[in-house]
């Protein structure tokens, strides 16, 4: 184990990779001679060149496509976007034909492409930089999408991701990139895709969260600890194809669901959750699943309305408590 | 000096061999040996018959909505005849001609057009991408499958096909420049038939050719007539050559045109004249061909006939295919199969059997992939 950054681990990744399979490259813009915007891809084109480190002009949809085009024969391309804001202008590409391919040439043709790039609510970036991109991803079958929480899953996600046969849509968080933890040094770390982890143990309500929010749902936990209340952490990791056993699980012990999201609630991850968790552990709940959601609004560019935005501490920890009874909830 | 004129170091070439009134000029015919023009030609009265059969089965119920070739068998053909079978063809969707000309069976296009999966699944080591119903984005995967073939230092060229539609798209744009900047082997043929449904060419563009776009992304560009084979044929050897030599991608415009309809959907005369559409019939790609072959005694009587039983064999063995099995809906939608898939395809399967639809087949198999490419090539990039 090694103590390193979230970016850092991201890098270990692409380079552990690189160095393991000859036919994974990267693609985008500023990957190569400025690193990425990022930094994430640090120190790759001195280390693989410009054949395998590949600045491109600014045209998302046009090197998605061709990422689609040289993975459908066989590469591996890691394409990176800016923002994931930006991969809105390649969305024919993703879910036209990378999502779609494998199923319409009745398997001849795979599309092992890996999408990556920051998203989601990140600091005084506006409306048009800051937002949940993933929920226009996780609907489409055939996508794997993937929000890696801490710098250990970033690291081992993401190298699943690349030796994965599917188009993944990896989103990382700007404000995640400078956070540090442990992270396993060896190159055959792997965390599989579809495995969501527990991340505390508790046994009266379960709160659902990724990213950000995980982070917020952490110290939420310890406050309420405090108070008597014993939250129990489950982290999904990957959000299509979703864990749906660990979440289930973790219900039927606690009987009491909170699901925590930074994007807008209507239609959300947590519209999800609740649904399946309602077909299929009904009779297990003893209180209805709450929602803890950003306003259903575009993100406000002014710091104090941004922070009302998104969820706060005080709202999950008010949702934790209703749903146990507990007082102030 | 606030204006300095530069001076564009480009020409454009407008490319014809073999005109409508069947006039040649023998000094740029290119060198093909009877067989070759005895294969060129059955695969365009192939493309014809076929497409007619096609339109008769679309009527019938047989088949869902298609989109016709009449009129453009040069074009394609001509474009497809200069690949190798180890080079890459990516077609939009009114391709049939040159699809059945690189081996994809003509049952398995029919298959296609009736919804089957199967329709789109190449055959093992086939260098066919199947086909793309989007306008313009297998532009640029025609890109990504060259910069593989780059990357690999493989001697694979690759030719994609779009209609002049497709150059309004922004992928177009986006894949005429990676391929400028990178100076991949790609052959962009698009075939300029006119019309988009009922878009007209100067509704589509202000620009006086399509060929000339190419040169401001520093790609060479030329038109051809093609309706002419020789011309396209001329044409794409030449691109097909400079690609396979490292020397960067080719846009090649044929100016065709479409007799039919748009789809099966579409109703022409909605739009467009009747005289315009009998202008283009005196031009004739198959008409003037003819003629050229006549002359040099290289026409086979029995042909159409033995095409005809071609196609109607394959339309035999097509309806003879059972219909789709619901189960198969969950196959294919990830490499492997996710549990909750796994889950509804148990479920259907259950349900059917309980209706008393026979057991279910185990989940297809993916058949063997696609040979990647191999070889050798030296890159100038």
């Amino acid at each position: 184990m090694a103590v390193m950054t979230y970016r850092e681990a991201l890098n270990m990744a692409l380079r552990e990779e690189m160095r393991r399979d000859g036919r994974v490259f990267v693609i985008g813009e500023e990957v190569g001679l400025y690193e990425g915007a990022y930094k994430v891809t640090q120190g790759l084109l001195k280390e693989f060149g410009p054949r395998r480190v590949v600045d491109t002009p600014i045209c998302e949809s046009g090197f998605t496509g061709v990422g689609i085009g040289a993975a459908m024969v066989g590469l591996r391309p890691v394409v990176e976007m800016m923002t994931f804001n930006f991969a809105i202008i390649a969305l024919d590409q993703i879910v036209n034909t990378a999502a779609k391919l494998h199923y319409m040439s009745g398997g001849q043709f795979n599309v092992p492409i890996v999408i990556r790039g920051p998203g989601g609510p990140a600091a005084q970036l506006a409306a048009q930089h800051s937002q949940s991109m993933e929920t226009y991803f996780y609907h489409v079958p055939g996508l794997k999408v993937v929000r890696p929480t801490t710098p250990m899953d970033a690291k081992g996600l993401l190298k699943s991701s690349i030796r994965d046969d599917n188009p993944v849509i990896f989103i990382e968080s700007e404000t995640l990139y400078p956070v540090k933890g442990e992270v396993p040094e060896d190159p055959d770390f792997v965390i599989p895709l579809g495995k969501a982890v527990v991340r505390r143990e508790g046994k009266d309500v379960t709160v659902i969260a990724y990213m950000g929010m995980m982070y917020r749902a952490m110290e939420v936990a310890e406050d309420l600890a405090k108070e008597g209340l014993s939250v129990e952490l489950v982290d999904p990791r990957t959000l299509r194809p979703m864990d749906t056993e660990t979440i289930i699980g973790s219900v039927r012990k606690t009987h009491r669901l909170v699901v925590v999201e930074a994007g807008a609630g209507f239609a959300g991850m947590g519209s999800e959750i609740a649904s399946f968790v309602t077909e299929q552990a009904f009779d297990d709940l003893d209180a209805p699943v709450e929602r803890v959601t950003g306003a259903n609004a575009p993100m406000p560019y002014a710091r104090n309305l941004e922070k009302l935005k998104t969820p706060s501490k005080d709202k999950i920890a008010a949702a934790v408590r209703r749903v146990c009874g507990a007082n102030g909830g | 000096m606030p204006r300095t004129v530069l001076e564009p170091r480009f020409h454009l070439e407008h490319l014809s061999i073999l005109d409508s009134e069947g006039h040649l000029d023998t000094a740029l015919e290119p060198k093909l040996s009877p067989e070759e023009l005895k294969s060129l030609y059955r695969a365009m009265v192939l493309g014809r018959r076929l497409d007619e059969r096609m339109v008769r089965l679309q009527r019938q119920g047989r088949i869902g909505t298609f989109a016709p070739i009449k009129g453009q068998e040069a074009s394609q053909m001509g474009s497809a005849f200069a690949l190798r079978p180890t080079d890459w063809m990516v077609p939009s969707f009114r391709e049939a001609a040159a699809m059945v000309w690189r081996g994809w069976p003509i049952e398995k296009l029919l298959l296609f057009f009736a919804g089957y999966v199967e329709g789109g699944q190449p055959a093992p080591g086939q260098r066919d991408l199947p086909i793309t119903i989007p306008v313009a984005t297998q532009l640029p995967h025609a890109v990504g499958l060259a910069y593989a073939a780059q990357y690999r230092g493989d001697d694979a060229v690759v030719m994609v096909f779009f209609g002049d539609g497709a150059t309004s798209e922004g992928d177009f744009h986006e894949a005429l420049n990676f391929a400028g900047v990178w100076q991949v082997p790609v052959v962009f043929v698009c075939q300029n038939n006119q019309w988009a449904i009922s878009v007209p060419l100067k509704k589509q563009t202000h620009s006086k050719t399509i060929a000339q776009k190419a040169l401001a992304y520093g790609v060479p560009g030329v038109q051809v007539d093609g309706n002419d084979i020789l011309a396209v044929y001329a044409a794409a050897r030449e691109a097909v050559d400079r690609a396979r030599a490292a020397d960067g991608p080719t846009l090649i415009e044929c100016v065709t045109y479409r007799l039919g309809m748009h789809t099966t959907a579409d109703d022409p005369t909605k739009y467009r004249s009747e005289e315009e559409v009998k202008m283009w019939e005196q031009k004739d790609p198959l008409t003037r061909f003819t003629a050229y072959l006549k002359e040099r005694n290289l026409l086979d009587p029995g042909l159409e006939q033995q095409v005809d039983d071609e196609i109607g064999e394959a339309v035999r063995r097509f309806e003879a295919t059972p219909p789709a099995d619901p189960r198969t809906v969950f196959d294919h939608v990830y490499a492997e199969m996710p549990p909750h898939l796994r889950a509804q395809r148990e479920e259907l399967a259950r349900r059917l059997e309980e209706a008393g639809t026979p057991p279910p087949p185990e989940p297809a198999a993916a058949p063997p992939r696609a040979t990647p490419m191999r070889g050798q090539r030296l890159t100038r990039r």
